[in-house]
């Protein structure tokens, strides 16, 4: 069949992957298209990514995942192996693989699904969840499925993507065999049960191809290679924290370097570490004394007895205050103002954001107050995820991370500061240890092929994974070119590894670096505007190929940067907005515009 | 045989008269730097490319290049603004410097410290378009800064050669367009013919220093310049001029070849010739001075070279002038008269000390505020002066009073300052000069305190004594025409050199070499013990310490300095 005649109702590819597939083919003569018949038949026969493979007959369970940091892919992954392990057969794809038409030929679904900060899709859902939602939505009756959301309930839009789906797939007339649950930040603890429920469910109403209750199941495109993850951590030491940001900036930003020598572990450019933390122990000591607790009592957490101290200082979470917590001292003390702050939502979900456990307690009335009943009122620590700032082919057995230190002064005029930045800036000695993990980051990878041009976004501490991408694009001597935009406060006290790009500069691996410092003149300047002023050029790399990439801050920052990309596209391609928005959705669909931001 | 040239030359020649890329460079964000050969051409504009070395070391650390910033130096011959122009020139430091300063200098004109290169052209264009000054040729190597005695009292006559200033200055500004098309985004001039009578696409080999004094006040100290236009009076008039060639201060550590040199007398002129002659001698200069080595291209080492006597015949040839026998007069005074004195057209002058020349709001003294106060009601001139002070000039009866106040107020007059720190002065050296090796100006308030300090121990507390610290052998701070000298060798360190005079026609020799602060204090109280008691009626220090034998004089520089 020759390729033009192709569409994405008769191949396997989407409509995206097919104009690729005839852009990259068309011209080619006779000769090179035999070469390249030749070449795609021998890719075949290596490693499939098994998302493809769809089970040909009977039914079979399709867990679809949503994620943005890592979590939903984890939890999807147990999932799925639970489901392998009950002979239930399944795969599991990223909504960002999935072809979004296919959901009217599933039979049954469990959308595992985070949340972004204030209750938009994770970008591997976005195409999905807004599918479901439109027109061309296909009716889905006879769809069994069910929903577990992620995210933390210290947000307005609580697991809002989760209820989404539920919400829309249920319009569309699939039946949901087994009640949402809404995980918070401390999933672990509730979502076993959850499976159990879920899996059971599906059992019981699956129709199996045959006797073949054995057929071979993909698992999907995850590998998990490394032997330390999140439950087990690997034991890592500092080697370096420097500031990198000048003596008179407004900001502290530390160059962190970890040692990762005897774990084995390894990571590609664009993954994430995960950060096991401690928490500020003169914070610590602050909390006991207002609280009138013995330090030293002994608490017992599952099937640990640690010292209270200790149980405050490792196992819980401190800084980021959950809303519950403070309606739940509130009760426990009796405090008539906390109570009344309580029953106003919105009023004490800001007051929670604002203020730290050790800010929300009060120096009185803490009579009823043990530490049993207070550690109930606790959520469980969980580790923070940055984005590596090194590539493993340059840095070998190290990691190398941009941390941001969070500091701030609280009402009192006390300093304050962010849980696992402060912990890596400040608290942590060189020469320390350090409990990490990677989380794999599929959805932030360089381009296949090494000739592809990049357009890189990442203004502030996001400019961590495009550092790891110029040292892999170094050490591989990949020819694509590469263009930079950063952003930060100013020029000279900002501009973060400023001689390692001015020498990627020199000797010609970055292309092209446009900077905006917000505060060097009377106008605010930000990367958009210098994207903008750059209109042409940017919309000539991504007609030329250019993947496009876009890290750090997601509120505003990547809001931002997609807005002026779409004003780009529509002006430069002379689209509708509309068309535009298209346009950037097949960027997506085809891995050409990805996204790390937080 | 022919020697290569120094870099610098090809820098020159390559520069389509002072280009080279340097638009390239303002638009290259990803640096506060030029590429190495425009940081050389920068200079001919006026700049000079610094860093803050103090934070030279945790930069690194920080993966932050150097915190480059500029110096820019105002042309301003005979150091005269308005006070509207000061109004300006105050605005512009606050808004576009980093320093925040407005920094006198002793080329007797201005200078801003910390420029970040983003805000280079909006510098330039305030300048020009608000307070119509510029910062052409004020470093490089052609001729900087013209400047001229800052007398106030015999005001017509200061008239006649700060008018004199301005013209050699502008005789010597370059006819490219250069300036204009950079900085002030003036129109590109499609003259592929442009060319520079005087410069020619070399320029000249090194710095070039143009004086005008008036006796009897050596204010601009004659022997730190090129070329010098010494005014003979007679009756009262200017009749012509001595012209003093091949003065030079700089020199290099451990290079004997080099050495501060006095400038040679070839004779009077009259003064509708100034004009010929100047640029004779500047032609001349540009022909025979070396062009190897950067330290021996100053015209001081043309004329050892080839003779005093060959340079002042090219000279005569060039401009068509016979010198006579040089003119009578006398230098005096080389300090600034501090305090009010009252000119012959009845107008009435205040001369402020200003420490270090730096013009700022200090704890206590709100210098920069206050001369905003002062420039606001000012219906006079400001001469800024070769000593790094500053002249409130041309003040009528009727407000001399308001001006007093304003003045006490933010501590431009302080009754407490004394004769010693008025006689005391520095270069900016350390942090930002690249050239500096030890402080200079930070040093100074500390180091002028201990000597005040010793004169008072030796009941010789009204007495004072020419103390000059420069940080480098440049010698910008000009310690080499001081009775005590030092010279920056390295952090803490000083060349401390003795002898030279109250009026500054004598050279300081080397009594002490990489001393440090205590011993510098140690020494200077010994010596100056032995001067409380053992001088004659009214000598001077730097006399008495030859007459002593406690350092021989430097009669001939090249002959004693290292003798």
């Amino acid at each position: 069949m020759a390729l033009n005649n192709l569409s994405a109702l008769t191949s396997p590819l989407s409509e995206s992957q097919l104009a690729q597939l005839q852009q990259a083919t068309a011209g080619l003569d006779a000769v090179q298209t035999a070469w390249v018949s030749g070449y795609l038949a021998g890719v075949s026969q290596g490693p499939v990514t098994s998302a493809a493979l769809a089970q040909s007959a009977g039914q079979s369970l399709t867990i679809l995942i949503g994620s943005q940091t890592g979590n939903a892919k984890g939890v999807a992954q147990e999932l799925a192996e639970q489901a392998t392990a009950k002979g239930i057969p399944n795969k599991l794809v990223s909504m960002a693989d999935y072809k979004v038409k296919a959901i009217k030929d599933e039979s049954h679904v469990i959308v595992v699904a985070s949340t972004n900060g204030e209750g938009e899709a994770p970008d591997d859902a976005i195409d999905l969840h807004a599918f479901l939602a439109s027109k061309k939505a296909p009716k889905l009756e006879g769809l069994k499925f069910a929903v577990l959301g992620l995210g933390d309930s210290s947000y307005e839009f609580f697991c809002q993507t989760g209820k989404d789906f539920e919400q829309r797939l249920q319009a569309l007339g699939g039946e949901i065999i087994t009640e949402r649950l809404d995980a918070d930040v401390d999933y672990q603890e509730v979502t076993q049960a959850w499976f159990d429920k879920a899996l059971t469910a599906v059992e019981a109403t699956l129709e199996k191809a045959g006797t073949s209750t054995t057929a071979a199941v993909a698992t999907g495109t995850i590998v998990t290679e490394n032997k330390y993850n999140k439950q087990a951590p690997f034991s890592a030491s500092l080697l370096t924290s420097q500031k990198i940001t000048g003596t008179e900036s407004a900001k502290d930003v530390r160059h962190i370097e970890i040692d990762l020598a005897g774990s084995d572990l390894h990571y590609t450019a664009g993954d994430a570490l995960g950060v096991w933390f401690k928490n500020d122990q003169q914070m610590v000591d602050e909390l006991i004394n207002k609280l009138g607790l013995d330090a030293a009592k002994e608490v017992t957490l599952g099937d640990k007895t640690l010292s209270l101290k200790d149980a405050l200082i490792e196992e819980f979470e401190l800084t980021g205050t959950h809303p519950a917590f403070v309606e739940g001292y509130a009760t426990l003390t009796e405090n008539k103002q906390l109570l009344e702050l309580a029953e106003d939502k919105n009023a004490c979900r800001d007051f929670a954001n604002n203020n730290q456990i050790v800010d929300v307690v009060t120096a009185e009335g803490n009579e009823n107050v043990t530490a049993e009943n207070f550690i109930a009122l606790l959520r469980r620590s969980s580790p923070r995820l940055y984005s590596i700032a090194s590539s493993q082919t340059e840095v070998e057995d190290e990691v190398h991370l941009t941390v941001g230190a969070v500091v701030f002064e609280n009402e009192a005029g006390q300093q304050r500061g962010g849980s696992a930045s402060t912990f890596l800036s400040h608290r942590l000695q060189e020469g320390e240890e350090v409990k990490v993990f990677i989380e794999d980051n599929h959805n932030f990878r360089l381009p296949a092929d090494p000739a592809t041009p990049i357009i890189m976004v990442g203004p502030g501490t996001g400019i961590a994974p495009f550092r790891a991408f110029m040292q892999e694009r170094e050490a591989s001597d990949a020819s694509g070119k590469n263009w930079l935009l950063f952003g930060d406060q100013t020029f000279n006290e900002d501009f973060l590894y400023q001689v390692e790009w001015q020498s990627y500069l020199k000797s010609g691996l970055l292309t092209k670096l446009d900077l905006a410092f917000s505060r060097d003149q009377a106008q605010k300047i930000y990367v958009q505007d210098r994207l903008q002023e750059n209109a042409k050029e940017v919309f000539e790399w991504l007609q030329n190929g250019a993947h496009f990439y876009v890290c750090g801050d997601a509120n505003r920052m990547a809001k931002d940067v997609q807005s002026t990309l779409i004003d780009i596209i529509s002006k430069q391609g002379k689209l509708s907005l509309e068309d535009a928005e298209e346009y950037l959705t097949e960027l997506r669909q085809a891995k050409r515009y990805q996204r790390d931001v937080y | 045989m022919t020697q290569k040239l120094h870099d610098n030359e090809r820098i020159k020649i390559q520069s389509n008269f002072l280009r080279g890329n340097l638009v390239e460079g303002i638009n290259d964000t990803t640096t506060g730097s030029f590429h190495p050969d425009e940081v050389q051409l920068v200079k001919f504009h006026g700049l000079y490319q610094q860093d803050n070395r103090d934070r030279r070391a945790e930069r690194k650390q920080q993966k932050l290049e150097p915190l480059y910033s500029f110096l820019l130096r105002a042309r301003l011959p005979g150091g005269v603004v308005t006070p509207e122009q000061w109004l300006e020139i105050d605005r512009i430091a606050e808004e576009l410097t980093d320093a925040g300063s407005i920094r006198i200098t002793t080329r007797q004109t201005f200078q801003y410290h910390g420029i970040f290169k983003r805000n280079l052209k909006s510098v330039f264009q305030e300048l020009k378009f608000k307070a119509n000054i510029d910062s052409i040729f004020t470093a490089g190597d052609v001729n900087r800064n013209t400047i001229c005695t800052s007398n106030p009292e015999q005001s017509e006559l200061h008239t006649e050669v700060y008018e004199l200033s301005k013209k050699l200055s502008e005789h010597f500004l370059p006819k490219s367009n250069a300036y204009a098309e950079i900085w002030l985004d003036g129109e590109k001039v499609l003259d592929t013919e442009e060319e520079e009578p005087i410069y020619h696409n070399v320029f000249l080999p090194r710095k070039f220093k143009i004086a005008v004094a008036l006796p009897p006040y050596n204010d601009v100290d004659i022997h730190g310049n090129d070329l010098n236009f010494i005014a003979i009076i007679e009756d009262n008039k200017i009749t012509g001029y001595n012209v003093v060639v091949g003065a030079g201060l700089g020199m290099t550590h451990g290079d004997k070849t080099t050495f501060p040199r006095l400038g040679d007398d070839f004779g009077f002129i009259p003064v509708d010739k100034v004009m010929e002659v100047a640029e004779a001698v500047v032609t001349t200069q540009r022909d025979l001075g070396g062009r190897v080595s950067r330290s021996h291209a100053r015209t001081k080492y043309t004329l050892e070279t080839h003779g005093i006597e060959t340079f002042k015949q090219e000279v005569e040839k060039r401009a068509g002038i016979t010198f006579a026998s040089p003119g009578a007069y006398e230098f005096t005074e080389r300090g600034d008269r501090i305090g009010w004195v009252k000119g012959i057209d009845n107008k009435w002058h205040l001369t402020v000390f200003i420490e270090n020349g730096r013009i700022l709001d200090f704890d206590g003294k709100p210098l920069k505020s206050g001369l905003v106060k002062i420039a606001k009601v000012h219906q006079g001139t400001f001469r800024m002066t070769a000593n790094q002070n500053l002249v409130i000039a041309s003040i009528p009866e009727s407000e001399k009073d308001n001006i007093e106040k304003l003045a006490r107020e933010c501590g431009l007059i302080d009754d407490g300052t004394s004769a010693q720190r008025l006689d005391s002065m520095a270069c900016v050296s350390l942090p930002t000069c690249p050239l500096a090796m030890a402080e200079a100006e930070r040093y100074l308030p500390g180091l002028t305190d201990d000597v005040e300090g010793l004169l008072a121990k030796h009941n010789i507390p009204k007495e004072h004594i020419i103390l000059r610290i420069t940080g480098c052998p440049n010698g910008c701070g000009r310690a080499m025409l001081a009775e005590i000298g030092l010279v920056g060798k390295a952090p803490g360190r000083y060349n401390l050199h003795l002898g030279g005079n109250r009026i500054g026609t004598r050279i300081p020799k080397m009594y002490a070499e990489n001393i440090d602060e205590e011993t510098i204090v140690n020494t200077l109280d010994e010596l100056i013990g032995r001067w409380a008691i053992e001088r004659n009626q009214d000598e001077d220090f730097g006399d008495f310490v030859i007459r002593a034998g406690i350092i021989s004089e430097v009669v001939v520089a090249a002959r004693d300095f290292y003798a």
